[in-house]
């Protein structure tokens, strides 16, 4: 019996999509994709609108699952909702129906996510007809009902205590036990896709890099690695070593800064103190090799913007010592301190099927038992030539998501070494003006610190961006921490939550 | 962990104007912002930093100004967890319309004399994101802004430089 996989294969690919196919398929397909999805026959990789059309990106069933995307056409303004099926669609549905007006027929949830009713004009990608204020269509947030003797609600946000992204929180406890978290969130909606839409690609990389700020390396490397496919344009070998270094630097400085966060939301400030100088070293070190500490804009589609400046090279070897030798320090400080382990061991476990279901990535999967990363299984350049382990526990605690940061600290220290040595010469850009001919689209998975970044992107004949999506690993941590945190007492949410360490911007776009 | 913290009691700090044998600029930095605060405030000023709508990368190095290079608090500069605690807020980010009223309720809470610091080329005049539908824009066009910080994101010793001049530019008393 054929498979809907192999149905959905057999169906011409649209042109000028590159390097994954792209094909139209009719509602009863999209349907039937859906749900071999939420049979686990395949992995939920994306969910966005386009303008009359909303597009589904995944990895097909098999050995070598690799990427698609399904598009169907919303003829009368609505298409059958995924998330009836698959419940990591759902915020991306409700995000679709806000920015484009199209209605998902059977969506479990109905409320308005990132229109918050603030917006001046209606639908950004559905032009006002008659001009209406998102405030005449949007109700007041109406958070999930719990009922039950002994509850109460912690209201929290979306101004944070902390030095944090603003999002609100709704805690329903018994007690000291949180009985539900709610997320609410969309406060730092920018109106990205909307401003990519008919920007030139110069411009669009700029706004990529700002997607998620503690992921600019992440994001512009995803976004250029979309339009050269859209182009059929290859970086030269140079710029692709360069841009691998940067990506591990940054993987490397956001995971020391989470280990010390996370202990230091136990109250154990002497590894944050540790950690922190460790980061700010490696910031430093950032400056100096590409002249930014978290070298924003230094990847530009096309290849890199900066080479590394002169004692660059110097400098990240020297990283390299200091960090081996004070990490491992550290390592042994947290595995040796019980009163720290009697607070991140059992606590805020993520089930390995959740992990599944949700197509977790990053340290979030990874932590449980969920052996997923670009880097390897999407393989591109310069990682198909590099050695690294992807560690994989199955606890699925804070603990768990610590020590996977922690291995993953030592792969990213081996692996800025093999890309010194093997650093080739070269030039570090190509002109891109050549290569543009006619509408071309591009898809690319990059592995970011905390998880797999997807980028998609159209462009149109004249070189500027039409249409392009940048769909953050968050999308599918947000909900999982609301499940994790179930349970467990109030105090342990900023341990549960920084071990995700969720991005608000990213998200929220 | 009782190596490591024998260790600690017996090195040198890593704080760096305090001994900054590199870094003579930001030890001068440093001794002009102690003053701007000692007159002002009689040694203090806490901060309540809100993100408006930023990319994250601005609370990146706002974090990294309480690391034990810049360690921002042997000044009395402080983060506070609320506004009624606060005499500044540091404001990143174009102010999305999404966030709008939360400013505007921080601002409120918080209690005069208090001065707001736009910290970023978004919080100055919105950035790359100026011009969109979710974005109100620059942060003076929501709260009065008293001095604004420049960069994307500022870094460590750019937001010190922004927070001395506000010191100075603010009558004692």
């Amino acid at each position: 019996m054929e498979t809907s996989f192999q149905e959905f294969a057999a169906i011409e690919a649209v042109a000028h999509h590159h390097p994954w196919p792209r094909r139209l398929v009719e509602a009863e397909m999209w349907l039937d994709l859906a749900a071999r999805l939420a049979a686990g026959e395949g992995t939920f990789l994306a969910l966005w609108g386009d303008v009359g059309a909303v597009h589904l990106a995944f990895l097909d069933a098999g050995a070598t699952a690799v990427p698609a995307v399904a598009s169907l056409a919303c003829r009368d303004g609505t298409f059958p909702s995924v998330a009836a099926l698959l419940a990591c669609a759902i915020r991306p549905e409700r995000a679709i129906r806000d920015l484009f007006g199209l209605t998902p027929i059977g969506m479990p949830d109905e409320r308005y996510w990132l229109d918050h009713g603030r917006w001046p004009e209606g639908r950004p990608f559905h032009p006002p007809e008659p001009a209406e204020a998102s405030a005449a269509v949007v109700p007041p947030y109406r958070f999930l009902a719990s009922t039950g003797p002994g509850l109460h609600q912690i209201p929290v946000g979306p101004v944070h205590a902390g030095i944090i992204e603003p999002g609100h929180f709704r805690f329903t406890c018994n007690g000291e036990t949180v009985v539900r978290l709610e997320a609410r969130l969309g406060y730092v909606h920018k109106g990205l896709d909307r401003l990519m839409a008919g920007a030139t690609i110069e411009r669009a990389a700029k706004l990529a890099a700002r997607t998620s700020g503690d992921s600019t390396v992440a994001y512009s490397f995803a976004f250029a690695r979309a339009v050269e496919a859209a182009l059929s344009v290859e970086a030269p070998p140079r710029s692709q070593w360069l841009r691998a270094l940067m990506a591990e630097i940054e993987r490397l400085a956001n995971h020391l800064g989470d280990i010390g966060g996370i202990c230091n939301d136990a109250a154990f400030s002497l590894m944050l103190a540790h950690c922190s100088s460790l980061r700010e070293q490696v910031l430093r070190t950032a400056e100096t090799a590409f002249g930014h500490r978290l070298m924003m804009d230094a990847i530009c589609p096309g290849g890199v913007t900066v080479d590394v400046k002169k004692d660059g090279m110097a400098a990240v070897r020297g990283l390299l010592k200091v960090v081996r030798a004070q990490f491992a320090e550290l390592v042994e400080l947290y595995d040796n301190t019980a009163s720290l382990a009697d607070r991140t061991v059992a606590t805020g476990r993520l089930s390995a099927a959740l992990a599944r279901d949700f197509a977790a990535g990053g340290f979030v999967g990874r932590a449980s038992g969920r052996s997923f990363d670009a880097r390897r299984d999407l393989p591109y350049a310069p990682y198909d030539r590099l050695h690294f382990e992807v560690p994989v526990l199955t606890e699925g605690d804070v603990n768990a998501r610590i020590w996977i940061r922690i291995r993953e600290v030592g792969e990213s220290l081996d692996l800025i070494e093999q890309i010194l040595a093997g650093m080739p010469s070269g030039p570090i850009a190509v002109d891109l003006l050549g290569h543009i001919m006619g509408v071309s689209e591009g898809l690319a998975v990059v592995e970011g610190f905390r998880g797999d970044i997807l980028a998609w992107v159209r462009l149109a004949a004249d070189g500027t961006v039409e249409r392009a999506y940048l769909r953050d690993p968050s999308w599918a941590h947000w909900p999982l921490l609301e499940a994790v945190i179930e349970g467990n007492i109030v105090a342990d949410f900023p341990l549960c939550n920084k071990s995700f360490n969720c991005s608000y911007s990213g998200h929220d776009l | 962990m009782r190596r490591i913290l024998f260790e600690n009691v017996f090195s040198r700090a890593l704080t760096e104007p305090a001994p900054a044998v590199d870094d003579p600029e930001l030890l001068t930095l440093a001794a002009q912002l102690k003053e701007g605060i000692d007159r002002t405030f009689g040694g203090s000023l806490s901060i309540r930093q809100v993100d408006a709508g930023s990319c994250n990368a601005c609370e990146l190095e706002i974090h990294a100004l309480s690391n034990p290079y810049y360690d921002l608090e042997r000044f009395g500069l402080k983060f506070v967890a609320s506004p009624r605690h606060a005499d500044v807020l540091l404001v990143t980010g174009p102010v999305t319309h999404n966030m709008r009223e939360a400013l505007e309720r921080t601002y409120n809470a918080t209690p005069a004399p208090k001065w707001v610091v736009a910290s970023g080329a978004c919080a100055i005049d919105g950035g790359v994101f100026a011009g969109s539908y979710a974005v109100v824009g620059a942060v003076d066009a929501v709260v009065p802004v008293a001095i604004r910080i420049p960069g994307c994101p500022p870094s460590p010793k750019t937001l010190i430089r922004g927070l001395l001049a506000l010191m100075a530019a603010q009558p004692a008393g």
